[in-house]
């Protein structure tokens, strides 16, 4: 293999590829680089020296301040919830759609109605200040709410 | 080892491909056991074996007909387009010789005329929208209903053509704008996705009849064909009763007691 | 090769961009469709597919035409389509793309369109006939490259092109079969469900595919140094002659089937499209344009004098085209929807940004087309010196 690859160099060289010194087009091929480099870096100088902070959630709705401290428990551990709700929630949609699997057995195994916008936003009904938070920061825009309604009281309440 | 680099390139290349595969598959396979555990279905949940519906046109009149659909289309956020080219039903009433075309004859008996006949989709037991479907958005469950997945339906608009009765509708809109009053007992739909009754699979999941069949005082009967003590099965046991175009072999599960 | 489409003259680049002009006024507009709905079509709950649908239907035909030039020579050995083969699969390249286009514009969730595959559903015949379509695509642009370029350097193609040649030339009357199998199962529809569903569709494609392949190569001849050849527009013209007769034969078999059984359910629909009903009629007079143009098209066609005049040949091969066109474009899929299942009737005509969507994939499929016979001329040319 190493043969073949010298064999290859030998072949370039003697064809003068490494001895070339034009740059054709110099000056257009350097502004090119230049302008591509910059570019490139842009995001990079324009946010320098400001620091994004990062989303912070807010879980303190009417629904969760009316449990008592020790039930403020999700249907699994914050930290399962923060990386995995996106996995959970699609488990969750095909349990309910294609299976007719209506109940979630929690990590406390407490018993949860799969529901998105009956379980989940009952007490997360601050969709703006939890949901949109982190969306908004990481720049996705998730289309569960378009059919799912976000705040079940409200239109039950006939409003929106 | 004389090799040349054509050669290696295609070694390469079918190495990489078959480590790719293997690779992935190994993954699936070794991953941690899945949730079967954790997903449970209601203990209140109605089942049945083949689940149908029989109308009862004598006990059904125009007043109790508007009650079902309204009920139907409250609870389900079934919008009110008002452009009859874009609505959409789920149930609603059409005269006998539209909800039998082929059956009408010159001098039809005076119940039949003028008489409204509530239609849905019949959930047949063969049903030709299953099968033209290309992404299992609409399948057969086992109990026989015909079951829509909103979140992977494509738009294509094959199982409209496909069903010989008209029942389904498409979005062509965001209906959200369009719904009076919204309930949160079921999600909306968005545009570009079909949608049509789904003998309220919801309602049956926690022991609830459907909504209509609620609403009807006992124009609709609803139950297990599979049963033979069902009240459906008593019912066709002793009287004769007509379905929506039969000969065409879908197997419509939407009897029509006349 | 591809640097041959990088040069032209000022025909040539005219082209291009009044191209992509209407490419863009159909990109903006169907970025307003994704953003809206599917409400800017003239569709409804009744017309579920329109005249996106349409299009793909008779563009599936042209694109499987591409085998009435691919089977004589290559497994008749008529020497003579050796020159122009390559024209017909790129034909079916630039027709194939625009099959695709026209689903995706169809949809009602594009960004779904993966579900397909994520999802093989081997009972739909959709799922089918995406297989069957991405594979021609495949296929004739495979094919058509590796041929012309084996031209160009004067040497006989690679030997894999040929089992792939030979697969092309079943797989072609396949896309279309597989089209015409969406429509001819469905048990609702009677306009639709009859056995000669595929074959009329066969034999409408087979007269327009060769009919266009014979404009473009007059209009081949006239614009650049590369002649298609004289007896290769002959035996085109006599494809086109047979098929447009067999076309309108397979019509008038359906006629009398549907009018001798008096059946209802059948008769409704070829009522409505030739006579109107109830004071619908919106395709009447365009049916009737088709189908006696069609007849009239394959008439004179058959006239040796007629059709060794290539500038009546020119006219009638509009004819056959144009007449298919409305016959596929515009009859079948109405027809098949009109009466609705209640024995209804909701009428259907495309809107202004419909029909600007739809003219925004003709003139991707066209564009495809020009850069890929400005190369295959361009090396053709190039060869001849």
């Amino acid at each position: 293999m190493a043969d073949d690859t010298k064999k290859v160099i030998n072949s370039l060289k003697e064809t003068g590829f490494f001895k070339q010194k034009r740059l054709y087009d110099r000056g257009k091929v350097i502004i090119g680089i230049i302008i591509f480099l910059a570019l490139l870096s842009f995001p990079l100088f324009y946010n320098m020296g400001k620091a994004a902070k990062a989303p912070e959630p807010e879980i303190n709705t009417p629904a969760i301040q009316r449990l008592p401290e020790t039930e403020r428990v999700c249907v699994e551990p914050k930290s399962y919830m923060k990386d995995n709700h996106m996995k959970l929630l699609n488990e969750w949609r095909d349990q309910v759609v294609r299976e007719g699997k209506r109940d979630y057995v929690g990590f406390n195994n407490k018993k949860y109605t799969i529901s998105l916008q009956n379980t989940c936003m009952e007490c997360h009904s601050n969709y703006d200040n939890f949901c949109n938070k982190c969306h908004t920061y990481s720049g996705i825009t998730p289309y569960c709410w378009t059919c799912h309604l976000n705040k079940p009281e409200e239109w039950a309440a006939g409003k929106q | 080892m004389d090799i040349n680099r054509r050669e290696f390139l295609k070694i390469a290349g079918a190495s990489t491909a078959i480590g790719l595969l293997g690779g992935w598959k190994a993954v699936e396979l070794l991953a941690p056991g899945d949730v079967e555990a954790k997903y449970l279905q209601n203990p209140k949940v109605l089942t049945a074996k083949r689940w149908a519906m029989v109308v009862d046109m004598k006990k059904m009149n125009q007043e109790t007909a508007k009650n079902c659909i309204e009920a139907c289309h409250r609870i389900h956020n079934v919008p009110d387009i008002g452009d009859s080219k874009r609505e959409i039903k789920w149930i609603w009433l059409e005269p006998f010789e539209n909800a039998f075309p082929g059956q009408h004859q010159e001098h039809l008996a005076e119940q039949l005329t003028g008489q409204s006949f509530i239609v849905m989709c019949n959930h047949c037991d063969n049903p030709p929208c299953v099968r033209v479907c290309p992404t299992k958005a609409t399948w057969k469950r086992e109990d026989g209903i015909i079951m829509m997945d909103q979140h992977r339906c494509i738009g294509c608009r094959f199982c409209m053509a496909a069903c010989p009765f008209g029942s389904r509708s498409f979005n062509w809109m965001d209906p959200r704008p369009f719904i009076k009053k919204r309930s949160p007992d079921y999600p909306t739909r968005e545009k570009g996705v079909v949608e049509k009754c789904n003998f309220c699979a919801e309602r049956l999941a926690k022991g609830q009849m459907p909504a209509c069949v609620e609403a009807s005082n006992g124009a609709l009967i609803f139950g297990d064909m599979g049963d033979p003590g069902s009240e459906p099965r008593k019912i066709l046991h002793t009287h004769y009763t007509l379905t929506r175009k039969t000969h065409l072999g879908t197997n419509p599960q939407v009897y029509y007691l006349v | 090769m591809f640097e041959k489409a990088l040069v032209g003259d000022r025909k040539y680049w005219g082209l291009i961009i009044a191209l992509l002009a209407i490419v863009g006024i159909g990109f903006i507009i169907y970025l307003w469709q994704l953003k809206v709905g599917l409400k800017i079509t003239g569709m409804s709950r009744d017309v579920s597919w329109g005249f996106y649908i349409a299009q793909f239907t008779y563009l599936v035909g042209i694109a499987a035409s591409a085998v009435m030039v691919v089977l004589p020579y290559y497994l008749h050995d008529y020497k003579a389509f050796g020159r122009i083969t390559v024209l017909g699969e790129f034909l079916a390249v630039a027709a194939v793309t625009m099959c695709g286009l026209f689903i995706i514009v169809d949809l009602g969730k594009p960004m779904r369109l993966a579900n397909i595959a994520l999802h093989p559903t081997l009972n739909s015949v959709m799922f089918w006939d995406m297989i069957v379509l991405n594979m021609y695509l495949l296929l004739n642009i495979t094919i058509g490259w590796a041929v012309l370029e084996a031209e160009r350097n004067e040497a006989p193609p690679p030997k894999w092109v040929k089992p792939l040649i030979y697969l092309s030339i079943p797989w072609a009357p396949c896309i279309h079969i597989v089209t015409a199998f969406l429509y001819s199962g469905i048990p609702g529809r009677g306009f639709w469900l009859t056995a000669i569903m595929a074959p009329r569709f066969l034999s409408s494609a087979f007269a327009s595919g060769p009919a266009l392949l014979i404009l473009l190569a007059l209009l081949i001849r006239k614009f650049s140094k590369f002649d298609p050849g004289r007896e290769q527009i002959q035996t085109l013209a006599k494809i086109v002659t047979y098929c447009i007769i067999i076309n309108v034969l397979f019509f008038l078999f359906e006629v009398f089937t549907v009018f001798y059984s008096q059946i209802p359910e059948h008769m409704h629909h070829f009522e409505y499209l030739f006579f109107g009903i109830e004071g619908y009629g919106k395709l009447v007079p365009w049916m009737w344009i088709s189908f006696i143009g069609m007849t009239i098209a394959g008439i004179s066609l058959a006239i040796p004098r007629i059709r060794r005049n290539e500038t009546t040949l020119a006219i009638g091969c509009a004819l056959v085209i144009v007449t298919t066109w409305i016959d596929k474009g515009l009859g079948l899929i109405t027809g098949g929807f009109v009466p609705n299942p209640f024995d209804r009737i909701t009428e259907y005509w495309p809107t202004v940004p419909e029909t600007l969507i739809a003219l925004g994939v003709w003139a991707v499929g066209f564009l495809i087309l020009s850069i890929l016979y400005k190369i295959a001329v361009s090396v053709k040319e190039e060869i001849m010196t």
